[in-house]
């Protein structure tokens, strides 16, 4: 087991390397610098400016500088934002953004793992086609639709929840709900489908013929077999959690690094959006990675591959 | 059999909303009286009614006609882009399971290493990059998009090497460009085409996105993303220039979604209902 994720730890720093790679020569193969853009500066100005960023360097040398840097944790300062670090600006914006996308993730587990159980309990009731008929509408509603769209009637008609922001409590139960909504559908059709397979089985008959109670073979002999495609689905979700909350934190004025990536993207400012990037990816793959180590101990068939 | 009769309704039914919603865009000039960008100041934001069925913006120009305009862009650039995806995830994907060796490893590498990225940061990074134009949004898309597509193609074209037939045209003597364009590549068409009906809702939601946040499709040119935009700015007060460009879009990518269900349920019935 030892070896295995030692492996899978090392596989991570040649992806990991690429994605600085690729979206650092990205940034320098853009047409037009952030610099050229409003007012002309004097040529005097802009060469210390250029000096400042390491812009007047060779390329290479760039690259061989912002790599060390990037491994001692400096993503180089900010164009748009002088005066503090990327760096220091995602250690600021990043802690929001996760703890939005817990919110989220808590969101999508209540309601998903409820709603697929309660689904499964009694197949084709009424429960059951309004819980399919919800899950359906929160796939088909992406998050810039039913984020707004909770907003008109949560906020401006019925007046119980703030429109935008992110202090109080009451701030975070709309976001949390826009970006739990699409994961909280899968969850409940995954729950749904896994649960009504194992039903099904013998050991569930047996189980039945034993005389115990329904409540008991649903929660204590099924549930358990029914969550092994569940917990797989759960590292890409939580994954797309993290970093997916672009537009619910666009959409609530919360200042995450979604929004912060959006921002630096629209003013083109490279060394944000390179360091966003970098954080993004690294996440993603800790998360994708954590999830294949948590399959592979249930799993010892996939260590051995 | 009574199964794949459903199931066949059940996809005539989606094609047919599809075609409706897609037709109805495109002869949008000839059958609406109103131009999307005409304006009429004096009219103003009004409620839908009788001359304007689904009620005007706060410039007083149509929705109906804004949204016909929006559709052509968007159900556009979903066509456009998974085109753009389609044609390297079935060239990657078909080079690689027929070429098997290193070279499969590697170009299958390469493609587990983006699978592993954050799309929509990637997709983002490229409109830094590239500037938000039209041409280079969808180019984008479908530069990301691809890697399932030649996931599927290469497993398809690994067993397609198996065959007789793909062993007879090799005994034959063919250049393996030709087998594959000729013999391999005609065989891989229906996963193609349902994997391909899946992809354009996805790119419709991406440019959707994209246009939402701003990076997307630029005014004066609209798409049911940025109608939803605009929407979203003036909800308060008038709500039905939300609700209409969302109810349109969500519907569409319902139908395109249960199209591809369907189609995969109908081509490819080893897999089953899900």
């Amino acid at each position: 087991m030892i070896r295995y994720v030692l492996k899978r730890v090392a596989e991570l720093v040649p992806v990991l390397w690429a994605v600085i790679t690729i979206a650092f020569f990205l940034a320098r193969l853009a047409p037009g610098g952030p610099f050229d853009a409003e007012r002309k500066a004097p040529p005097e100005a802009l060469r210390q400016i250029e000096a400042y960023y390491k812009l007047d360097q060779p390329l290479w040398k760039q690259y061989a500088s912002y790599l060390g840097g990037v491994v001692r944790g400096d993503f180089g300062p900010s164009f748009r934002k002088p005066g503090r670090t990327v760096t220091e600006w995602i250690l600021l914006r990043l802690p929001v953004s996760l703890e939005l996308g817990i919110y989220g993730l808590c969101v999508a587990l209540v309601l998903g793992l409820a709603g697929g159980l309660a689904a499964a309990l009694r197949p084709d009731s009424i429960l059951d086609r309004t819980l399919n008929f919800a899950s359906l509408l929160g796939i088909c509603l992406p998050a810039f639709l039913l984020g707004p769209l909770l907003v008109l009637v949560f906020s401006l008609w019925l007046g119980w929840l703030p429109v935008a922001g992110w202090s109080t409590p009451a701030h975070k139960v709309l976001p949390s709900l826009t970006l739990g909504a699409l994961y909280a559908a899968y969850l409940a059709r995954l729950t749904r489908g896994s649960m009504l397979e194992v039903l099904g089985q013998d050991f569930i008959r047996a189980a039945r013929a034993r005389g115990l109670s329904e409540a008991r073979v649903a929660l204590v002999h099924a549930l358990p077999g029914a969550m092994v495609p569940v917990s797989a689905f759960l590292g890409p979700a939580i994954a797309g959690l993290f970093t997916g909350s672009f537009v619910v934190e666009t959409i609530f004025f919360i200042p995450g690094l979604g929004r912060e990536f959006v921002e630096a993207a629209f003013n083109r400012d490279y060394t944000m959006v390179i360091g966003t990037v970098v954080v993004y990816a690294a996440l993603v793959a800790a998360l994708n990675l954590a999830a294949d180590l948590v399959t592979a101990w249930l799993d010892p068939r996939i260590r051995l591959e | 059999m009574i199964r794949g009769g459903t199931t066949a309704t059940r996809a005539k039914r989606h094609a047919a909303m599809l075609a409706a919603v897609a037709g109805v865009c495109v002869l949008g000039p000839w059958i609406w009286p109103y131009a999307p960008d005409a304006q009429d100041t004096l009219l103003g934001a009004s409620a839908p009614s009788w001359r304007h069925w689904l009620g005007t913006d706060l410039l007083g120009r149509d929705l109906l006609a804004r949204l016909m305009e929006g559709g052509r862009v968007s159900i556009g650039v979903g066509l456009a882009a998974t085109a753009v995806s389609l044609v390297i995830g079935v060239a990657w994907g078909t080079i690689a399971g027929y070429a098997g060796g290193r070279t499969d490893r590697l170009m299958m590498r390469l493609v587990d290493v983006l699978y592993a990225l954050p799309f929509t940061v990637f997709v983002i990074v490229l409109t830094v990059v590239f500037g938000r134009s039209l041409l280079l949004l969808f180019v984008a898309i479908g530069a990301v998009e691809w890697l399932t597509m030649a996931r599927i193609v290469r497993a398809q074209t690994l067993s397609l090497k198996q065959s007789p037939f793909v062993e007879a045209v090799v005994l034959m003597g063919l250049s393996p460009l030709r087998i594959l364009y000729r013999h391999v590549v005609p065989n891989l068409l229906g996963p193609v085409i349902v994997y391909a009906t899946l992809t354009v809702p996805r790119v419709m939601l991406l440019e959707a996105f994209m246009s939402f946040l701003g990076l997307g499709v630029q005014p004066p040119m609209s798409s049911w993303g940025t109608l939803i935009r605009d929407g979203v700015e003036v909800m308060e007060e008038f709500p039905w220039l939300l609700l209409s460009p969302a109810v349109i879009f969500a519907m569409t990518l319902y139908s395109l979604n249960a199209l591809g269900d369907a189609l995969r349920d109908l081509l490819d019935p080893s897999e089953g209902g899900r």
